[in-house]
């Protein structure tokens, strides 16, 4: 049992003076991942079959390459912005907290990256 | 982890049965939320007939009508009887609320009575708002001015700066939009909780106060702010129909606006 004041355990460590960029970060991913998700369904609705040529020759478009990298980038901010609040939110335990923020982090960047090694392979890597 | 179940010493048995008077006609059930902390039992909830007939219209005259007329233990919170101190707060029919201004009649089939979610309990229906309190304590819920106040008069403000803080200001520090948020129930103790967000406000946006940048310095942590989720539990719940979602929405635009 602690014997500090309320007012002390409330006042804790003081503000971390951070959580705006966060939360604006997350506004900005929202808005760019809603306008280029609409692109990527059109996008996908207008395909005339789902072959692996016509898919590669889509991504290699340079547009597409160019479009299809910024959603990957969206998407992969967006969700670790994400999970990290769920984290924050349901994880309680200090080591388990900080640890499920490394593995989340370095997850979505090894995720992130894959996609984009892809994308770039087809668009610039030439030959199949 | 979060905990979705009760302790096992807070888990809640079946309580006792008060049958109504002979010849009540208009007879409510109230189930009531009973612990004992000297007792060492579990929580229970009892179930108490109430003869509506010789009762006042709210779900308080029947909790102050069961305690001086059928079960003298039961303990709950209240003054005022008139919505204005916020003492009676507490979950009834599933809804936090004031028991003082709930009509006993808006509720269909047995009225269910619980304290306030997720708070220790003293006793029964009585919280501990310890916590809840020190959080207020915190955002300095008092002016702060460099400019000292005139020699003869009031610091004055104009009347569209005094009507930005009628809204705020008219909380009654009841709890029901704290106790009512579920990012609270969670990390209650870090994150400030709609009360206390919707007191930080109400000095933010007072014309008079020179400690604005103090204040939002204070408030920017991803914890005691940033917890907000937007759920609007707070909003539904507050009895004085005041809207602590739609001023921590404002706080948060006040600090990206400061950095752009």
């Amino acid at each position: 049992m602690s014997l500090r004041s309320p007012l002390g355990r409330v006042l804790g460590h003081g503000s971390a003076k951070e959580g705006t960029g966060h939360f604006w970060s997350q506004r900005l991913t929202a808005i760019s991942n809603a306008v280029l998700g609409v692109w990527f369904l059109a996008a996908m609705l207008g395909m005339e079959s789902f072959t692996q040529a016509e898919l590669r020759a889509w991504i290699a478009a340079p547009v597409n390459a160019v479009l299809l990298t910024l959603l990957t980038l969206s998407l992969a901010r967006h969700a670790s912005l994400g999970v990290q609040v769920v984290i924050e939110d349901y994880v309680h335990g200090p080591l388990m907290k900080v640890s499920s923020l490394i593995v989340m982090k370095f997850a979505h960047i090894v995720v992130a990256a894959a996609a984009l090694f892809a994308i770039l392979k087809i668009a610039v890597g030439g030959a199949a | 982890m979060a905990e979705f179940r009760l302790p096992a010493n807070s888990r809640i048995r079946k309580g006792r049965h008060f049958p109504a008077a002979d010849g009540a006609k208009n007879v409510q059930r109230y189930v009531v939320y009973r612990y004992d902390p000297d007792s060492g039992d579990n929580p229970r909830m009892d179930t108490y007939e109430v003869d509506m007939d010789d009762c006042g219209p709210m779900v308080l005259d029947a909790l102050i009508k069961i305690k001086n007329e059928i079960d003298s233990t039961l303990t709950f919170r209240r003054s005022c009887r008139e919505g204005i101190c916020g003492s009676c707060a507490m979950n009834i029919d599933g809804r936090n609320t004031l028991a003082c201004t709930k009509p006993a009649d808006s509720v269909r089939g047995d009225v269910k009575i619980y304290p306030l979610p997720h708070m220790p309990v003293v006793k029964d229906l009585v919280p501990d708002l310890t916590n809840f309190y020190a959080q207020y304590a915190s955002i300095k819920p008092w002016l702060q001015a460099r400019t000292p106040a005139p020699p003869d008069s009031e610091r004055l403000q104009s009347k569209e700066d005094q009507e930005k803080i009628d809204e705020p200001a008219a909380c009654i520090l009841c709890a029901c939009c704290s106790t009512s948020c579920p990012s609270y129930w969670w990390n209650s103790d870090r994150y400030l909780g709609p009360a206390a967000l919707l007191a930080a406000y109400r000095w933010l946006v007072d014309s008079r106060d020179e400690a604005t940048g103090e204040r939002l310095d204070e408030l920017e942590d991803p914890f005691r702010l940033y917890r907000c989720h937007t759920i609007m539990n707070c909003s539904q719940a507050c009895p004085k129909d005041l809207n602590p979602a739609r001023a921590i929405a404002a706080t948060k635009k006040m600090l990206v606006e400061r950095r752009h």
